[in-house]
């Protein structure tokens, strides 16, 4: 049992939704009252519980709600939870940016945001005037930057332009120097939102280097928010799950893992809704979802067809045809399905709306997460309606029973197995 | 359990109004020094004229005044230059106002950075205070050089012993401009008007100060109005010590320490408060 270097009591967090402040003084002086002489704000509606499907009731929604944990020295935790969950809000008060309503954190050591990139970078000034003012503002001290500050040009490669504004910098190079401030700033507890996480693979990759270096060899701690359960498992020791605000009761990490991917993803990734729809257009996707074996999901296996059920709007008679984009987690293609194109075959569609079953037949994938893409076009000519990456899905398993082996994606082997695969001995070729 | 601790914290949902956490902020004064010298150099980055920005405003301004209030109106100046006079004022005027405009915008203009990082939010008001403070002096060394061309022209003037108030006089302007400031800034996160209020609030606010004419030309019936203004006795405290002329008198400057005691504590309160939850707001 290490040293407990952060510990959360009952932390709760109230927004206020819609016009915001009461919008009248008289309120507002009533709220202040109640402050005053120490009450609770009597606009505060306790047990409210954060559901964005449902309209609230009052216009305070709890956005967390009784949240505890702690957290030991040099572990890892992972933040798990959908969309809306509240992650973003539960880092936003471990890093001060806002205040909780209600409980403490309490905690030792220097707190850093690691893909907190540039904050305070101003373009007139030059990189290493800019090294200096992010450092300080990300809370280090003067002599502190100035000994490493070889350390950061030389990890962010600017060595050549350390005396030009940053405005004339590449985006890359403002991106590099920005992320080695912030990676080489001497903070105890670092915590890493993933979503945050702006540039290319090569730079995610090296982010999430960084954070597996610094937890494994300089016993920092860390705090990682995601959604990827691949990335949380790799990294993390203990992760706490979050819905609608509230924290699940369970800090083992496969546990939280399996309860996570359990959740009903309608209204999340899982399920695509249309919320602008292009009324304008001849025909569009008013919405989707993935089901297997007759069963809305988006947590797959691979031993059986995946249909994608779509609902098109035609708003006149016309010949379509649709097309599928299979993503790896870094969204790059890996399958293309374009029958229109391949085979000829066009759907004729009356005006009105028409429910759609895409059918796939995907080769084996790696456990992990993807994304689909979602087309209709005209055979050969146009695109009419694109939604790229709106649907995600998990392969939760690519256990192999014969061998007992599993397909996973870290393997680095690629996210696909080769089907058509198989090797015979043949005669030695003659020698020269 | 927690345990002994090196840089311990703890975040609780509402602090006292009055813990400003005065050692937290000290250990961020390397980010203050540096937000001071990055406001200095990005201010004349990409200029021709560079720092010489700095004098052009107060000339044009004391060329226009000497122009319309000395020549056109005829005010007074109490026999004295009349650019030495309204430099004296705009000077002076223009550090407190400065002080105040760019503070009651600061969680405007920092609302990105304060919803990524945390910091003692205090820093940025101080950094406005100190980077005026320097335009301030850079202004002055204008002001003494007109003061050694026209005492070396036999100009009536004379420094007197109140320029030892000096040190005093600029705390009390930085004080009430922050404190002003601070009281605004945390008000328009929830009120926009405020921020307005203030852009056409504080130039009409310099004809109610002793800028543009002497206290002693003023209209009897308005002395007390124009006295009630804290920045009056400030104002003429300064051209008092340097100039030798003004109405100065202890209870006058102890009135407007009094105010800036009061406004400086109401603006830390209102800022602190604010400063907490205002990334929610915006």
């Amino acid at each position: 049992m290490g040293k407990i270097v952060i510990k959360a009591e009952n932390i709760s967090k109230a927004y206020e939704l819609g016009e915001f402040s009461t919008g009248t003084i008289s309120r507002d002086l009533e709220r202040w009252w109640a402050m005053m002489r120490g009450k609770e704000d009597p606009f505060l509606k306790i047990g409210e519980v954060n559901d964005r499907n449902k309209k609230a009731d009052s216009k305070l929604v709890w956005s967390l709600k009784d949240i505890n944990f702690e957290v030991e020295e040099g572990s890892a935790l992972g933040i798990i939870g959908r969309n809306g969950a509240g992650k973003s809000t539960l880092l936003k008060l471990l890093s001060r940016i806002t205040s909780p309503t209600t409980g403490t954190i309490k905690g030792r050591g220097r707190i850093a945001s690691l893909l907190e990139v540039g904050t305070g970078f101003h373009p007139e000034l030059t990189g290493r005037e800019n090294i200096f003012i992010n450092g300080a503002i990300l809370g280090m001290r003067k002599a502190e930057i100035k000994k490493r500050f070889d350390e950061i040009v030389d990890f962010a490669g600017v060595e050549r332009y350390i005396d030009t504004p940053v405005k004339r910098y590449s985006s890359g190079m403002y991106v590099r120097l920005a992320f080695a401030v912030a990676a080489h700033l001497e903070a105890e507890i670092l915590i890493v939102d993933e979503v945050l996480a702006v540039g290319d693979a090569e730079f995610q990759r090296k982010c999430m280097g960084k954070m597996g270096q610094v937890t494994k060899d300089n016993g920092r701690t860390v705090l990682f928010v995601s959604h990827n359960v691949e990335s949380v498992k790799s990294l993390c020791d203990t992760a706490i799950l979050l819905h609608n605000g509230r924290m699940h009761e369970n800090t083992n990490l496969a546990d939280a893992i399996k309860i996570y991917l359990q959740q009903n993803p309608e209204n999340d990734r899982g399920h695509f809704v249309n919320q602008n729809p292009p009324v304008h257009l001849e025909v569009y996707f008013r919405q989707a979802y993935i089901k297997q074996k007759g069963v809305v999901t988006n947590a797959l296996f691979n031993d059986a067809p995946i249909d994608v059920h779509c609902q098109l709007q035609c708003n006149i008679p016309m010949k379509v045809s649709l097309e599928v984009i299979v993503r790896d987690h870094n969204g790059l293609p890996l399958l293309f399905g374009p029958i229109g194109l391949t085979q000829q075959r066009e759907h004729e569609l009356e005006a009105g709306v028409h429910q759609m079953v895409i059918r796939l037949n995907p080769p084996y994938l790696a456990k992990g997460s993807y994304f689909l893409d979602l087309i209709v076009a005209e055979t050969g000519k146009r695109i009419i309606d694109i939604h790229e990456s709106c649907l995600e899905f998990e392969i939760e398993s690519s256990f192999i029973a014969a061998s007992g082996w599993s397909f996973e994606h870290n393997r680095g082997a690629g996210a696909m197995l080769l089907n058509a695969f198989s090797y015979f001995e043949a005669e030695l070729p003659a020698v020269h | 359990m927690m345990h002994e601790s090196d840089k311990y914290w703890e975040i609780k949902p509402n602090t006292s109004l009055l813990d400003i956490k005065l050692k937290e902020n000290y250990e961020y004064r390397d980010l203050l020094w540096l937000l001071v010298k990055r406001d200095f150099i990005s201010f004349y980055k990409q200029t021709i004229l560079g720092p010489i920005w700095f004098f052009i405003q107060p000339i044009f301004t004391v060329l226009i005044f000497s122009l319309i209030f000395g020549n056109v109106a005829g005010i007074s100046t109490d026999g004295l230059p009349k650019p030495l006079f309204y430099l004296a004022g705009v000077v002076t005027w223009n550090y407190f106002s400065d002080c105040f405009i760019k503070t009651s915008s600061v969680f405007r203009d920092n609302a990105y950075i304060f919803g990524k990082v945390y910091f003692p939010r205090l820093i940025m008001p101080l950094s406005v205070v100190f980077s005026n403070l320097v335009k301030f002096g850079v202004q002055l060394l204008l002001l003494f050089a007109m003061m050694l061309f026209y005492g070396l022209k036999g100009g009536h003037f004379q420094i007197t012993w109140y320029v030892l108030l000096f040190p005093v006089l600029v705390l009390l302007m930085a004080c009430l401009g922050l404190g002003l400031g601070m009281v605004v800034s945390a008000m328009t996160t929830k009120y926009r008007d405020l921020a307005f209020l203030v852009t056409f609030g504080v130039p009409l606010l310099m004809y109610a100060t002793t800028v543009v004419f002497p206290l002693s030309a003023a209209p009897e019936r308005f002395h007390n109005l124009i006295k009630f203004n804290p920045m009056t006795p400030i104002i003429e405290t300064f051209r008092m010590g340097f100039l030798g002329t003004g109405t100065f008198s202890w209870s006058m400057l102890g009135y407007t320490t009094f105010i800036t005691v009061v406004i400086l504590f109401l603006g830390v309160m209102t800022f602190n408060k604010v400063q907490k939850s205002f990334v929610d707001t915006v």
